[in-house]
């Protein structure tokens, strides 16, 4: 066990893994994150924090896993590179990890022109690959990245995001490659919805053992509309959504039902597809939603330990 | 006192740009205004600083007067000239001058009625913005 | 070079409103090349300028310079009576004129007319673009001589992220992604394995970070014998 965090012993099972995501609010009032925890309790193995994505302002992701926490919810933070240098996001490694975060998610981050402080200076001091680099270091060594050492080192399991519909495809699996060595645990890749490309990619990662080295969740999004797809599909960089599901959302009667069905059985194949470990559902501005998908998906009861 | 007449500055290539005026010209035509034509080989020739001299001394607005753009006599000249205009014009945007004291135009020499059209535009520009600075004031 | 890009005009005359008696001053180096500050530039800014005053009703006396590098002394020092006589030099060099003039006179005002921005190559007639941000420690012979630093919008070393969409920017989609264009570079090169390694964390202790630069070339000073010699240092 490196950090003994719920999450670890999941996957150590060997079982099935359910994380899932919580939007901290725009707001100082911890009330949302009280009732999401509530609410979720139970039906995730852990939960992202996100850390002011899309850069709009947010309550913080390490407040918002304290509060989260005080539910009895296991926290995934997440950590960009955008905001924070060397000095900044080794500190709140610590912090995290004094606080009892076990699980920390490393990602470069969205840049700051998508969000709502578009006029910040952005940091990127390291890349999510260095800062896994880092971190892993600092965990098992007890030395940061200039040298110093560190007493008591965080114990932290670590993750990373990959996206395999990003540009150039044929390098994606190079990159996960990258982020095993550079220490990550687990992986939680962008919302499938181009099954054909996600098993190519998968293809890869299985050729090269990389299923063997790191526990991968695949990432799904339940969607209410077409229109949401149209958005993923023609405004989010990085993003594939293929037609016929637009096409299946758009000629729904009740899409919002179309939308679950669609994630169900998304996560149907995911389950039995060849070393995906789990899957991570990123129900945006959706929370309520997860326990119905996670119970369709026959995903219940969790497993305790 | 009788209101000043605008003064305009038309810079008009030596093809069909001045043909216009001479047509104009040709058939009696007067306007209320004083017009200054300055021909130029070509419109792609007007720099962006003739334009700004000549309202600096004493133009209330400028023309650029050129071929048409698909037939001009040296091919692109009129689109060239185009750009310095509206470059020009962007200047005087920033500077929080009209920008409509500066435009450019195209025409051929069988379009007779093209320059006082152009005149009678320049004109109204004029009469509704007001002179540029007060008489006298040219340096 | 340098590219730099003229302020709004807007913007440079409130900036110059409470004077008088003003400089422009324009540079034959970098900013004439990128049509920002050479003698064509500094004479339409103070056309425009007098335009603008005329309008207005506002009185000010302007003097239209060029000089031939406006960030070493020796260039300045020939219109030094000008730059004396004046309550404001208006610089249409980069940043770099300014200070200069600011450094030696430090008693007159520089102002800049320009906003320095990039190093940069002309790609085109009229476009110029960003290849380098000075972070003082070249890597570009391990990234298939692109520089991720510039030309990447988060500086990484281990891209492209994962926003990179048909080789262009997750930023602006108009640009390319620079890790999109390293892997195809590498690719041409036979030398993809440079990038299938882990690229640890950069020092920018160099860069920008450690504060302000100097560089020296011991061999090319003069020494305190030399200069005494030539009599001429400040
Ligand atoms: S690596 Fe540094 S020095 Fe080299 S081109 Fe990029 S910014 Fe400039
Ligand atoms: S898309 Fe490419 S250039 Fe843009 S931030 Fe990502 S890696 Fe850098």
């Amino acid at each position: 066990m490196k950090a003994g965090s719920n999450l670890e012993r999941v996957f150590e099972s060997g079982k099935f893994v359910v994380t899932a995501e919580i939007g901290p609010p725009q707001s100082a009032n911890p009330e949302p994150l009280v009732h999401h925890a509530k609410m979720l309790k139970g039906y995730a193995d852990a939960f992202n924090l996100t850390d002011n994505q899309t850069a709009v302002v947010r309550l913080s992701s390490i407040a918002s896993a304290a509060i989260v926490m005080r539910e009895g919810v296991e926290p995934v933070i997440q950590m960009t590179c955008r905001d924070r240098n060397r000095i900044a996001l080794q500190s709140d490694l610590l912090g995290a990890s004094a606080l009892g975060v076990r699980n920390v998610l490393c990602l470069t981050g969205d840049h700051q022109i998508f969000g709502n402080e578009k006029g910040a200076k952005s940091v990127f001091d390291f890349d999510s690959i260095s800062e896994l680099q880092v971190f892993d270091r600092l965990r098992r060594e007890g030395k940061q990245v200039g040298g110093g050492e560190i007493k008591d080192p965080p114990k932290v399991y670590l993750g990373c995001a990959e996206n395999p519909f990003a540009t150039p495809y044929e390098f994606r699996a190079s990159r996960l490659a990258k982020k095993v060595a550079a220490g990550a645990d687990f992986c939680q890749t962008q919302a499938i919805f181009d099954m054909d490309l996600f098993e190519k990619w998968m293809d890869e990662v299985r050729s090269r053992g990389l299923d063997k080295k790191i526990h991968i969740l695949a990432g799904v999004i339940p969607m209410k509309t077409a229109g949401a797809a149209r958005y993923m599909k023609n405004k989010v960089p990085g993003m594939i959504v293929p037609n016929h599901i637009i096409d299946r959302m758009k000629n729904a009667k009740d899409s919002k039902e179309e939308g679950i069905r669609l994630c169900v059985e998304q996560i149907e194949t995911l389950k039995k597809m060849k070393g995906v470990h789990g899957i991570h559902i990123m129900a945006v501005m959706w929370e309520d939603i997860v326990p119905r998908i996670v119970e369709e998906a026959g995903l219940l009861p969790r497993p305790t330990f | 006192m009788t209101p000043r007449r605008p003064k305009i500055v038309g810079f008009c290539c030596e093809r069909h740009g001045l043909d216009s005026p001479v047509a104009a010209a040709k058939s009696g035509i007067t306007y209320d205004a004083s017009v200054r034509i300055i021909d130029v080989p070509c419109t792609g020739r007007v720099d962006g600083l003739h334009i700004l001299k000549a309202l600096e001394d004493g133009a209330d607005a400028v023309f650029v007067l050129g071929c048409l753009e698909k037939n001009c006599y040296y091919d692109t000249g009129s689109i060239e000239g185009r750009k310095r205009v509206e470059h020009v014009r962007s200047m005087l945007e920033e500077a929080g001058i009209e920008k409509e004291r500066v435009e450019m135009f195209n025409t051929s020499s069988t379009m007779t009625w093209r320059f006082p059209e152009i005149v009678s535009k320049m004109c109204d520009v004029v009469n509704r913005l007001g002179p540029l600075g007060k008489e006298g004031d040219e340096q | 070079m340098i590219v730099a890009k003229r302020k709004p005009l807007g913007e440079i005359a409130d900036m110059i409103a409470p004077y008088k008696k003003i400089t422009v001053i324009g540079c034959r180096s970098c900013v004439a090349i990128c049509l920002a500050g050479g003698e064509k530039e500094v004479k339409m800014l103070v056309s425009a300028l007098k335009v603008k005053n005329k309008k207005e009703g506002r009185k000010q006396q302007f003097e239209a310079l060029v000089v031939e590098r406006q960030c070493e002394k020796e260039w300045i020092q020939e219109v030094e009576d000008k730059i004396l006589d004046s309550d404001l030099v208006l610089s249409m060099a980069c940043s770099l004129g300014a200070q200069t003039i600011g450094d030696n006179y430090p008693h007159k005002l520089a102002f800049p007319a320009l906003n320095t921005g990039i190093f940069g190559v002309p790609e085109e007639q009229g476009v110029w673009s960003e290849k380098c941000v000075g972070c003082g420690n070249c890597i570009i012979h391990t990234t298939g001589g692109i520089c991720p630093i510039a030309r990447c919008a988060k500086s990484m070393l281990n891209g492209p992220c994962g926003g990179s969409s048909d080789g262009h920017c997750e930023v602006n989609l108009e640009i390319d992604c620079a890790w999109y264009a390293i892997h195809e570079r590498l690719k041409l090169q036979n030398r993809l394995e440079l990038i299938e390694q882990v690229s640890a964390p950069k020092d920018w202790s160099t860069s920008h970070s450690g504060g302000r630069r100097t560089y020296v070339r011991e061999d090319a000073k003069l020494t305190q014998h030399q200069k005494k010699g030539k009599g001429a240092v400040r």
